[in-house]
């Protein structure tokens, strides 16, 4: 049994907030500039660079990469060898979001109620978060700021198994196809498959967390993501919707076994601005 | 070809006759910003018959909720926002004198419309792009809906804020026509 104290929680969540807000991965970067290579429209080229040049100087002045700072959703692997001390767990996340919020500047997007109050928390709390317990004695924290945008533009459908592979794919495509330059494309389409009605969502939402191209961990869905990348890049949105060939950088499909009767799919879009940062205690 | 045009606010129709989907806009001048929580605001005052916290003549609105200003900016992060959840509120905003908006993606086919009535155009802003876009905005000040947070009226100084036509006087639409071209 080893014995982590809440107080480190606070503080890395706080840390990563920050980070994951100011710095964009590499791998978003790399392929931002290797399709921008290939991109016909002018317009989408000029984004593009502008985009690039955005990311550049957000590293560089310490700012948000976008205004929407998102919901901060955390997906924790807690080792069942862990023994947390000195507080609550679920309430040291939120701390390090409200600490990480205030101290990075970011922005406030939380209001408490959906429909009737809607009044702003202050403090973006409270984080959605996502425990699973693993094996060993660590925790790994990943944050994944997510902006309204282009979640707005994310659905699930429950699915016949005889709509098959060809359903499936007609599905996602036609789900961007209705986003248009909604979700701030160039787009990452995470989709998850199988599970149930809420499973599906969490595996779409998971998906966007792997490194844009490195393989998918079961390589005969490999096939699938490269059809439907060039299928959705075939739709002309282009960067920001204004025409061109860059409408997704990558899709991600993440899948799980699911009930005789089903075949849910999700499809949750990510914009552009693909943060997330992790870290191992 | 797309064209370059230096736009200055209040604006004039007659600055817009001839701007065409696809041209690069710079505005300079003074530039209002509100959400979905402003929007309902203000046409809850316009049906009154009330007055605006400012005059909408010639006026452009930019959809956005700035990151907070960190220290030694004149403001944080602000890129545009998704501008379809404005378009129940846009045309009334039209009918009022407002010539510009500024947002991300497409609008409805009523603000099209409105847009061709009152001789206004909807620019986009690069969604994503909000430290380049903070970079033009000189000054910012909250004239209304303190209460709202990041979703308060403010009142922006501009110098070359960046833009692109998405929608001209004539009902021309980028979203449609740019996606024609590059769809295979």
């Amino acid at each position: 049994m080893r014995e982590i104290h809440v107080s480190d929680i606070i503080s890395s969540v706080k840390k990563l907030s920050i980070e994951a807000n100011y710095y964009l991965g590499q791998d978003v970067i790399d392929r931002m500039i290797s399709l921008k290579e290939k991109e016909e429209s002018e317009t989408g080229v000029e984004v593009m660079n502008i985009l690039l040049k955005n990311y550049e100087l957000a590293a560089k002045e310490k700012m948000p990469i976008c205004q929407d700072t998102g919901i901060a959703v955390i997906f924790v692997e807690l080792g069942q060898d862990v023994h947390l001390v000195g507080g609550d767990f679920t309430e040291a996340i939120n701390e390090g979001v409200r600490q990480g919020y205030k101290e990075g500047y970011l922005r406030k997007s939380m209001v408490n109620d959906p429909i009737i109050e809607r009044k702003n928390t202050t403090d973006n709390t409270p984080a959605i978060i996502y425990t699973e317990i693993v094996q060993g004695d660590k925790i790994k924290i990943t944050i994944a700021p997510k902006g309204g945008g282009s979640e707005n533009m994310s659905e699930v459908k429950m699915m016949k198994a005889a709509d098959g592979i060809e359903g499936v794919m007609d599905f996602v495509v036609d789900r961007i196809r209705r986003s248009g330059g909604n979700p701030c494309p160039p787009i990452v389409v995470g989709v998850g498959l199988g599970g149930n009605f809420e499973q599906s969502a969490l595996l779409a939402k998971k998906s966007l967390l792997r490194e844009i191209g490195s393989p998918n961990p079961e390589p005969k869905w490999d096939q699938y993501e490269e059809e439907l990348l060039k299928r959705i890049n075939d739709l002309g949105i282009g960067p920001q919707g204004l025409g061109g060939r860059t409408t997704a950088l990558a899709v991600h499909i993440l899948t799980k076994p699911c009930h005789i009767a089903s075949m849910p799919v999700a499809v949750n879009v990510q914009c552009h601005a693909a943060r997330h940062k992790s870290i191992i205690l | 070809m797309a064209k370059t045009v230096y736009l200055k606010t209040p604006i004039d129709s007659k600055d817009l006759t001839d701007l065409q989907i696809g041209d690069k806009v710079f505005i300079t001048g003074t530039i209002y910003t509100a959400r979905d929580a402003a929007h309902k605001r203000l046409v809850q005052l316009l049906d009154k018959g009330e007055k605006l916290p400012f005059d909408p003549q010639g006026q452009a609105i930019y959809y956005v909720g700035p990151a907070p200003t960190p220290p030694g900016k004149a403001i944080g992060s602000a890129g545009p926002t998704t501008s379809y959840r404005m378009d129940p509120y846009a045309p009334a905003l039209m009918d009022a004198g407002i010539k510009a908006m500024i947002g991300k993606g497409e609008r409805s086919k009523p603000v099209i419309e409105s847009m061709i009535k009152n001789k206004a155009v909807y620019l986009a802003a690069i969604g994503g792009a909000a430290v380049v876009i903070a970079e033009s905005i000189k000054k910012s000040e909250i004239i209304a809906y303190e209460d709202l947070g990041a979703e308060a009226i403010r009142k922006l100084e501009v110098e070359n804020f960046p833009c692109i036509v998405a929608n001209d006087i004539n009902g021309n639409d980028i979203f449609v026509e740019g996606v024609k071209k590059y769809k295979r």
